[in-house]
């Protein structure tokens, strides 16, 4: 059965299952026009599943997958083993990766939700497409250190992967690297966090904010929000929010285009679960939200390409005792338990 | 709804057959069938013939060099005829290898019938697939030509070493679809004068296309490889690119 959205199939399963419904072979009375495939508020994603429509089957695919060391060079490391589902999908406690043979990265392991929505991906935007994003940790020897056409062989030499490729993509072939991307494009795709104290506040329901968090989205909004922009809480933009005054030796952004004013931009990472992915910034510096906090006040350094929002006589944002607290008790508020609690996202039983 | 569509398509069809079938009574002369063209790629350096086997070559510069790889991407092929009209292949892309023979040869299947008097086609993948996600076949990332840090498809590898390279190593990847730095280039070969390719169902024309490898280097920028002996995209890739533009030549025509 093929379905032509994920949410119209996941309700269709449960409702056949629930009601046992023996006509639920056919899907003629469900209108998709009902289903909304996002959460309200959110523009259209980017990544709209058009040549690769969402089925259960895929979607528990590539969940398998994303929990599989068989990704890695000596099964060792899963896309897992780094985002980690109570972490919401960061590594807590990490400022940069451990890969295959405990080996060390560079960078810190970014959360994951929402991904449909981004048109660019890593903390420098390297990576254009969502279906393949996998293939840089795949490939990077600090990571993965696999190499592709090895990953298929083994995908391929294993039954019930061939199996399991062949219900969810609807062939009788052998497994290649489109139907590998595609099913965690499908898994990675439908990790949407939009279920927070604060989504609850932005439904109408006004008790879901203390008045101290009440104050502190005040705050964040005059404050933060030009490039947290409430919603996804970023404005998918490259900027250099202050770290390093010097050359970095990692120069973010200008890997990417080699432009010298991209030297030390860093891509705006939303803040949703932002209370859970400790350390911050794109190496992990900081191991708090108050550093963060303090970071912004007291500690933004000047530059050739310093954010302008963040130049003045004093750089930064000047942040008074009360608005720290303030702040502070609204990031926790983006903590969607629901998302980090959702059994479908998690490692699933063997 | 699901249960419909084959009904539909089988109705569709039965109906498409009759207009064909009208179409084609009502009209004398039968649909001239298309016919097939190999293309087939030749790699030599200078004078000589490129070999991965130790040969040493001299570019432009006096700097010598050895060649272990040599792969490329040939995409979207357009035959031109005389009178300007041309044939745009769909789902045109192939990898070239020189490790690969049969990778070097190149059939062009469903080409309309009539002479020819030209082809053109793209160095590299075009930007619309560097961007589309996931591909198969030719596109596969599994080939190896693509990054995934930045990315997008290595159109063009050249692999070697040199004496005169600081590290003594080759590695020219090119790539980039994106200005400053897109490396992408289309190529239009007129055949040789007076040839024209004769496309018809009962033959399979060969044509013989030759790229020159030391035509990388030289052209509109001669690289040393004491100075650049290393490019991954970027603005050093364009250089070589704007190279490539003159790396192939047509040569006979066979049937
Ligand atoms: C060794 C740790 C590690 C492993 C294993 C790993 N990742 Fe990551 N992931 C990272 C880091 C670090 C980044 C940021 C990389 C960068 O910016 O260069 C990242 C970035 C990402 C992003 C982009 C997020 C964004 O918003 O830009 C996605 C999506 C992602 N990883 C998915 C996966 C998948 C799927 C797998 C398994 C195939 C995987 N990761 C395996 C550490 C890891
Ligand atoms: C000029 C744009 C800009 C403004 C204004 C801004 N930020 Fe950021 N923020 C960034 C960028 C860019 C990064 C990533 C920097 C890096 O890692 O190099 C970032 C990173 C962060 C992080 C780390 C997130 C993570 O997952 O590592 C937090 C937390 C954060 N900002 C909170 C805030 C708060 C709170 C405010 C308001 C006081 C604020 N930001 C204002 C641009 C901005």
């Amino acid at each position: 059965m093929s379905l032509s959205s994920f949410r119209l199939g996941r309700r269709y399963v449960l409702l056949c299952a629930a009601l046992g419904i023996a006509a639920c072979g056919s899907e003629q009375d469900i209108t998709p026009a009902e289903s909304p495939s996002f959460p309200a508020g959110f523009p259209e994603p980017i990544y709209s599943y058009r040549n690769n429509p969402v089925t259960e089957e895929g979607f528990e695919l590539g969940r398998a997958l994303f929990y599989d060391p068989i990704l890695s060079k000596d099964g060792s490391v899963s896309c897992g083993s780094c985002h980690r589902q109570e972490a919401a999908f960061a590594d807590p406690g990490s400022p940069v990766t451990q890969g295959v043979g405990g080996k060390e990265g560079s960078r810190n392991t970014p959360a994951l939700a929402n991904l449909r929505w981004s048109r660019a991906f890593f903390w420098d935007g390297g990576g254009n497409h969502l279906e393949l994003v996998p293939l840089a940790p795949i490939t990077n020897p600090l990571e993965m250190g696999e190499n592709l056409s090895s990953v298929i062989r083994k995908l391929n030499r294993d039954p019930e992967y061939v199996q399991a490729f062949r219900k969810a993509f609807q062939h009788r072939d052998t497994v290649n690297s489109q139907q590998l991307f595609r099913a965690l494009a499908q898994f990675m795709g439908e990790l949407v966090s939009a279920g927070s104290p604060y989504d609850q506040f932005q439904n109408g329901k006004a008790e879901a904010l203390t008045p101290e968090q009440k104050k502190g989205l005040v705050v964040f909004k005059g404050k933060c929000g030009t490039c947290h922009q409430p919603g996804l809480f970023t404005d998918h933009s490259f900027r250099n929010n202050g770290l390093d005054a010097d050359t970095p030796q990692d120069t973010g952004r200008h890997l990417v285009t080699e432009s010298p004013t991209d030297v030390g931009r860093f891509k705006v990472p939303s803040l949703r679960n932002v209370a859970l992915t400790s350390p911050y910034m794109h190496d992990g510096r900081f191991g708090t939200l108050q550093q963060v906090l303090e970071h912004y006040d007291t500690g933004v350094r000047r530059s050739a390409t310093l954010d302008p929002a963040l130049d003045g006589p004093t750089p930064g944002i000047q942040l008074s005792q009360a608005e720290k607290r303030q702040l502070l008790a609204f990031l926790q508020s983006l903590t969607d338990q629901s998302f980090i609690g959702n059994k479908r996202f998690a490692a699933p039983r063997p | 709804m699901k249960s419909l569509m084959p009904r539909q398509a089988a109705l569709l069809s039965i109906i498409l057959t009759l207009m064909l079938s009208f179409s084609c009574s009502e009209d004398p002369e039968a649909v001239p069938q298309s016919g097939e063209v190999t293309l087939v790629f030749d790699h030599v350096v200078g004078n000589f013939p490129l070999s991965l086997e130790d040969l040493e070559y001299t570019n432009a510069n006096g700097d010598g060099f050895r060649v272990s790889k040599f792969q490329y991407y040939i995409s979207n092929l357009v035959f031109r005829k005389a009178d300007g009209t041309e044939y745009h292949q769909p789902e045109s892309y192939y990898l070239v290898d020189e490790s690969i023979p049969s990778s070097k040869l190149v059939s062009v299947k469903d080409v309309p019938p009539g002479d020819y008097s030209g082809l053109s086609f793209t160095i590299g993948v075009d930007s619309a697939r560097n961007v589309a996600g996931a591909q198969t076949g030719a596109l596969d990332p599994a080939n190896g030509m693509f990054w995934s840090w930045n990315t997008g498809y290595v159109f063009l590898k050249l692999e070697g070493t040199s004496p005169q390279s600081k590290n003594g190593g080759l590695v020219f990847h090119t790539g980039g679809f994106q200005a400053p730095h897109n490396s992408l280039r289309t190529v239009s070969l007129p055949f040789l004068a007076g040839q024209k390719l004769r496309v018809e169902a009962s033959r399979t024309p060969r044509v013989s296309l030759s790229a020159d490898v030391l035509r990388l280097f030289q052209g509109v920028n001669t690289i040393r490889f004491s100075e650049l002996s290393s490019t991954m995209g970027g603005a050093n890739s364009v250089k070589v690119a704007d190279n490539y533009t003159r790396m192939f030549t047509v040569g006979h025509m066979r049937e």
